[in-house]
């Protein structure tokens, strides 16, 4: 539905490369196409228009650099901006020295208070404290109750009473100093930020507990009214961070950007998921990326890092392109591939992706089949799918409860990818190999130099073939994906055949 | 696109990447530069309040569902925005949605009080229109149009461009069903309630059942939300404030199965209306989406009829809204939208997308914490509410 500002910038000042510096008009461009990025991701716009201000103001003064086109310079110096903006490091919480800690969860309803409280407390577990949770949300129906579920799972123990909320907060404090714990998250009844009770009620909360930390929840969803709630919840509470909840969504997260500007308090910790340990600290640079619809490739290599042995990954993506990939390969990198979760999610946060990959219906129930019909190959016909005949083909598919055709299907469908993908090895063989020698370079290691099997002929089509940009914080990140000309690979589209429309 | 293409290139430029990230990382290490503290911004000009410079369309107060006793009264000018105090009527549009207009009336009150439409007026206007996240595209369409009324019809004034916004506003949220339909056929009435997490379905149901049961028709709420802690709790606490029948399941179970076990409760014990609730869930998630599908055609099947498929949508979203509206659509073909929380400070603009390129009607919105407070949702009234 959105553009990637990235794209949009090929068109306004694809066509300013070689210039030595960018006009003001240029510029103004540039800014219109920012403005409009930031605006649809919901930014507010007087945060919007000062954005742009200070944006306008470095991109004129700088000179351009020869390694970018004017496009990715200006991208560039957004990026940088925003990730400035946002915060530049994640915060460290100082634990009182007079434990409990206590911190403080303010809200709108259904930002996500009650579960944020739990996922504080799993956090907090996780660094070595001890957390209560302390229930004084006794306005909506059955919060407590999901409360002390939650505080279940997480064995995590939670204090509430039916008295009113300002006592229930005091009585909790004096029950984690006399049971010993050592932080305290007081969950708060959710109001709309201008009910001028509900508001009263938190401020006396507030200083009922003294609290340490007092954190807004903020759902990344909210548009233009972000600021608006961010002001009321600043003047009565005096916050000293915000979690943003929902990231796990397709939301852009504008109101990140505008809550940040305007209490000037950093975005602490985030959500990126329904269950209880998706959370963490934030990262201010990734975001940034988010907001540009540049995707969020860090989350993705942070998770690939965990799940991918690196070294066998290299080599399988190296035969991928010299066309020398087998269907052992493809079954250990998918095996990979699942730990990251859904494959759908996977794609979600891979920047520059086309929509038509983006928006395939992908089942990941059809991994299984898939991965049903090699296992069900010998390791002779892994290697060598042109073994399979109409009678191996009848065998594997009785073998994994998969019909004849399915096979054939996939075969050819393999086939057809390992065409493609020596096809792009031939064009991107180069840079991939720079990009070795680079990566190997700043390991200290020696250069990778694989030697990628020589007498290459570069295809004829002038489709401009790059493998991803390598240093994911840099602007031209996250071209990778359209980058590989996919249309005029002649890939089938969203509408082709094959079992991976579920 | 198949998907053995799809794991390749993921696999591409994961390694692709993934190399550049011990570049980069040794970069970020070295140079994290402290960031200086920006200077706090104050937004919104200070709400000013404006005189009630139009009357406006004639609101009349269509009453979708079932009529109350109490027609709507005129709508008077309500200079102070006060914080209203609960009352037992039929809340107001104009009332409730005072908060939002306050921060938008500073804009109305400059453009109406111009007396000729320079750049300037055009560029406030703008601003209002994404202040209430009508959305950038929206906007963009919006003005164009007026441009051009103001062309062809000459209009002079700040205050005629209102009007003509005001008016052309009214117009595209214009005919649409709005009506919560109730099944011709033998058997239960389903209405189904879904949409992201934390956006007030749960809350919904119990208020649109206690109008139901006013109304009196015999209601049952299933608890299709078995993933949230409590959630079933705290929908029976709502049936049993308004006079309905709970019918849960286990926490953790098939939502699906509790939808159909409450539609054969519906069925056995003679009531004409189920309120199905289902876990808030973001529409990014296949599976679960899928699950939502499921219990589509799972609670058509028994002996009820599903009328009703409601988005519920939070006022404070913003562009993200028509997203969620198109990938729920496509998953369980929407019949409608409750915007909830209109009474803070959100406009809820992203419904005026919503009615125009997905062609889904807002059928109530929430305007309050109060058992009363949602209504059937007026055009004309949520148009005049905001921008005057």
């Amino acid at each position: 539905m959105f553009e990637a500002l990235s794209d949009r910038f090929e068109g306004v000042l694809g066509r300013l490369r070689g210039k030595g510096r960018l006009t003001e008009a240029d510029v103004d461009d540039a800014m219109r196409e920012i403005r409009l990025a930031l605006l649809e991701a919901d930014v507010n716009f007087t945060v919007v228009k000062n954005f742009i201000a200070r944006v306008r103001e470095r991109a004129l003064g700088e000179e351009l650099s020869k390694a970018l086109n004017p496009g990715q310079q200006v991208i560039k110096i957004v990026n940088e901006e925003l990730t400035r903006t946002l915060g530049g490091e994640t915060i460290r919480i100082a634990y009182s020295a007079k434990p409990p800690t206590v911190v403080l969860m303010a809200g709108l309803q259904g930002s996500g208070k009650t579960t944020n409280s739990a996922k504080l407390a799993r956090w907090f577990k996780s660094q070595g404290r001890h957390p209560l949770l302390v229930g004084a949300d006794l306005q909506r129906p059955a919060a407590v109750e999901q409360l002390r579920t939650l505080g279940r799972q997480l064995e995590v123990p939670v204090f509430s009473e039916a008295t009113d909320p300002v006592a229930v907060a005091a009585a909790g404090l004096a029950e984690a100093r006399r049971t010993g714990r050592d932080v305290v998250i007081v969950d708060t009844a959710g109001r709309l930020a201008i009910d001028a009770e509900l508001m009263d009620e938190v401020r006396r909360i507030s200083e009922a507990v003294d609290p340490n930390y007092t954190f807004l929840v903020i759902d990344a969803m909210t548009g233009q009214d972000a600021v608006t709630t961010a002001e009321a919840f600043h003047q009565t509470l005096e916050l000293d961070g915000v979690i943003l909840t929902k990231l796990d969504g397709d939301a852009r997260g504008g109101a990140a950007l505008s809550v940040k500007e305007v209490v000037g308090r950093p975005i602490a910790f985030a959500s990126t998921g329904e269950k209880l340990d998706e959370f963490d600290l934030f990262h201010p640079d990734r975001l940034a990326g988010r907001i540009l619809g540049m995707g969020d490739m860090l989350t993705l290599i942070e998770k690939a890092e965990q799940v991918f042995e690196k070294e066998e990954t290299e080599a399988a993506a190296a035969r991928l392109l010299e066309g020398q990939f087998t269907f052992e390969d493809f079954l250990d990198q998918m095996q990979q591939l699942k730990k990251m979760g859904p494959l759908s999610g996977v794609l979600g946060m891979m920047p520059g992706v086309p929509k038509e990959v983006r928006n395939a219906q992908i089942d990941d129930r059809e991994i299984a089949r898939v991965e049903a019909i090699i296992r069900s190959m010998t390791p002779a016909e892994r290697r060598d799918p042109d073994l399979i005949d109409q009678s191996r083909r009848v065998r594997i598919a009785r073998g994994s409860g998969s019909d004849p055709t399915r096979v054939a299907e996939l075969i050819k469908q393999f086939k057809e990818m390992s065409k493609m993908m020596k096809r792009m090895g031939g064009m991107g063989s180069k840079k991939l190999a720079k990009s070795r020698r680079k990566a190997g370079k700043s390991k200290g290691k020696g250069p990778g130099g694989r030697t990628t099997g020589g007498g290459r002929v570069a295809p004829s089509t002038k489709a401009p073939l790059r493998l991803p940009n390598l240093d994911p914080r840099a602007p031209g990140a996250g071209r990778g994906l359209p980058d590989l000309g996919l249309p005029d690979l002649g890939l089938p589209g969203p509408g082709g055949v094959g079992p991976g429309r579920g | 696109m198949s998907l053995v293409l799809i794991i390749a290139l993921v696999l591409v430029v994961l390694v692709g990447t993934g190399l550049g990230l011990v570049v980069s990382r040794r970069r970020g290490r070295s140079g994290l530069l402290e960031p200086p503290s920006p200077a706090p911004v104050r937004p919104a000009p200070a709400p000013v309040i404006a005189p009630d410079a139009e009357a406006g369309p004639e609101p009349e107060p269509a009453q979708a569902l079932e009529p109350e006793p109490e027609a709507a009264p005129e709508p008077e000018p309500q200079p102070e925005p006060e914080p209203e105090p609960r009352v037992v009527e039929r809340p107001r549009f104009r009332d409730r949605l005072s908060k939002a207009r306050n921060a938008l009336s500073g804009y109305m009150g400059a453009i109406g009080g111009r007396s000729r439409i320079d750049a300037e007026t055009w560029d406030e206007l703008e601003e209002a229109l994404i202040l209430a996240d009508v959305g950038m595209a929206a906007t963009q369409d919006l003005l164009e149009h007026l441009r051009s009324q103001v062309k062809a019809q000459g209009l002079g004034t700040g205050e005629e461009l209102l009007g003509a916004l005001k008016a052309e506003l009214t117009s595209r949220l214009g005919d649409f069903d709005r009506e919560l339909h109730f099944s011709e056929a033998e058997g239960p009435t389903v209405w189904l309630f879904v949409g992201v997490n934390g956006v007030g379905k749960t809350t919904t149901i119990g208020k649109l059942g206690a109008r139901e049961v006013a109304a009196g028709h015999r209601v049952i709420m299933a608890a299709g939300d078995t993933f949230r802690a409590a959630a079933a709790e705290q929908l029976g606490m709502w049936a049993e404030r308004s006079g309905a029948e709970l019918v849960r399941g286990n926490e953790g179970g098939d939502p699906s199965a509790v939808i159909f076990d409450g539609v054969a409760a519906a069925a056995a014990r003679g009531a004409d209306l189920v309120l199905g609730d289902t876990a808030g869930r973001l529409h990014t998630k296949t599976n679960l989406m899928e699950e939502l599908r499921k219990v589509r055609r799972v609670a058509d099947q028994g002996a009820g009829t599903v009328t009703e498929v409601l988005l519920v949508l939070d006022a404070t979203t913003g562009q993200n809204g028509l997203v969620q509206a198109q990938q729920f659509t496509d998953a369980v073909e929407l019949t409608g939208v409750v915007l909830t929380k209109l009474d803070g400070s959100a406009k809820g603009g992203i419904v005026i997308a919503i009615h125009e390129q997905l062609g889904i009607p807002v059928k109530a919105v929430g305007l309050g914490e109060g058992i009363d407070d949602l209504v059937p949702f007026d055009p004309a009234e949520f148009v005049d509410a905001l921008f005057s």
